[in-house]
């Protein structure tokens, strides 16, 4: 099999572990619309703060929800000695991690679409310019499950991992975070011109830790 | 004929405890070698070994032609490890984890459908590994095994949770692995249901091959001072 079958076997597993577990649908997406919640509790909407802020809450309500699919990534891995079996396969590592990630990203996606209807809805706010929008989400997106997925790992075979991760992960993933931001602002202003740039640095991103991890990821789950 | 197995003197910390300290063994192609010894004698941390699934800290270890010390990985997709977890996904069921795991090792699905029909699984094949019993989770275990059509099968405590069927289609295994000159290495308790098919018995204690029964091909294990010494001398860097 070439490396892109056998990422696509590991994403199909993934994908349909997911499926059937319904964790993102009954769990990660009220999550995240619950936290859409308090924050149009907390803050006031009658200001236009909400509006103002929203790009800002979507990304950090998407970094949790990251944090929640990293876990549920490797726990699946953890159970039934299945991250033995998974090195004994015969995969290769590096398809391994394609098909870890691109099934995150699969998860991460259909996740950022709910919460956008939900920001539209709940914060009012209008997607000016969509083109900037969807690809610097579709950037940000692969660099986090990239980034998640290669963290996740370090961290499959320590006791702390569900701690752990948040505080190793976090600080890589904050290029991101205002990226995208960034990006949604222009978006949102319609002011595309401005959020290129942004996207620019998002697709950087992307490439650079789909790379690493590529690269790491075999070694990694060899030590896990 | 080059041996399927070769260990010599091979060490390996579980931490800084020598799980196995300088263990001696070859497995001709076609041969089935038992491992006996008491818990914690190092039986598992060897099959362990043999898969590549923990280094080699001193000693020397090949498996089919792979130098361990070199790389613990390019031997796997010839190799089916039956461990004691059956490695297999709670929420696929029965035909899909049988699916993945035949596909990852070039595999297609005639494989999974013999396998499927050879443990009968067949009534259990869209049933969720989740909700299986342990014995049927120990045939599953075995089933995925069988797909892989490896040249070496390593066997943890295979007859461990299955009911008689199970143990009469293991014992088919066993028999077919040898006529078709696939070696098998079998950790186990139950001594008088492997011993028949055994070419030999290596008995671990302490993570040291005491001796061999009708052992052709392996020889003594060094005396425990010198292994004691071996251990001394790691340094604890494993092997990549």
């Amino acid at each position: 099999m070439s490396l892109f079958q056998e990422a696509a076997l590991v994403a199909g597993k993934d994908l349909r572990i997911e499926a059937r577990a319904k964790v993102i649908g009954q769990q990660i997406v009220p999550f995240g619309l619950i936290v859409l919640l308090l924050f149009a509790f907390a803050l006031d909407p009658d200001r236009g703060v909400l509006q103002r802020v929203a790009p800002g809450l979507f990304w950090i309500t998407v970094l949790l929800a990251l944090l929640l699919g990293v876990s549920r990534s490797f726990a699946v891995e953890a159970e039934n000695g299945a991250r033995d079996a998974l090195r004994m396969s015969g995969l290769d590592g590096s398809s391994i991690f394609l098909g870890k990630a691109s099934a995150l990203a699969v998860e991460l996606l259909v996740f950022e679409a709910l919460l956008t209807v939900g920001v539209v809805v709940l914060f009012d706010v209008r997607l000016a310019s969509l083109p900037p929008l969807v690809v610097g989400t579709v950037f940000a997106t692969v660099g986090l499950a990239a980034t998640g997925t290669l963290y996740g790992v370090l961290a499959a075979g320590i006791r702390a991992r569900e701690t752990l991760v948040p505080v190793l992960l976090l600080p890589v993933v904050a290029p991101v975070l205002l990226g995208a931001t960034r990006s949604w602002e222009s978006s949102i202003d319609g002011v595309p011109g401005d959020a290129w740039p942004w996207v620019a640095l998002l697709g950087i991103f992307a490439v650079l830790f789909v790379g690493i991890g590529m690269l790491a990821f075999g070694p990694l789950l060899e030590e896990s | 004929m080059p041996l399927v197995v070769r260990l010599r003197s091979a060490v390996c910390l579980l931490g800084r405890f020598p799980a196995l300290a300088g263990v001696d063994l070859d497995v001709a192609p076609g041969e089935t070698v038992l491992l006996s010894g008491g818990n914690g004698a190092g039986k598992t941390t060897l099959l362990r070994l043999v898969a590549g699934l923990l280094p080699l800290h001193q000693g020397e270890g090949e498996v089919m032609g792979v130098n361990l010390a070199e790389d613990r990985r390019s031997h796997r997709s010839r190799v089916a490890f039956v461990a004691q977890d059956t490695g297999c996904y709670e929420d696929l069921t029965v035909r899909e984890n049988l699916r993945f795991a035949t596909r990852a090792a070039g595999g297609d699905d005639a494989r999974v459908d013999e396998a499927i029909d050879a443990l009968e699984l067949g009534r259990l094949a869209d049933v969720r590994h989740g909700k299986l019993s342990t014995g049927q989770r120990r045939r599953l275990a075995l089933a995925v095994g069988i797909a892989r059509r490896p040249d070496l099968y390593l066997l943890d405590e295979p007859h461990a949770g299955l009911d008689a069927p199970g143990r009469a289609y293991l014992d088919q295994v066993l028999a077919r692995a040898a006529e078709e000159g696939r070696s098998v290495l079998i950790a186990s308790h139950e001594l008088e249901m492997v011993r028949p098919f055994a070419s030999r018995e290596v008995v671990l204690t302490n993570g040291q091959a005491d001796g061999a029964l009708d052992a052709a091909g392996s020889t003594p294990a060094p005396a425990p001072a010198e292994a004691a010494e071996a251990v001394e001398a790691t340094t604890l860097e494993p092997t990549p």
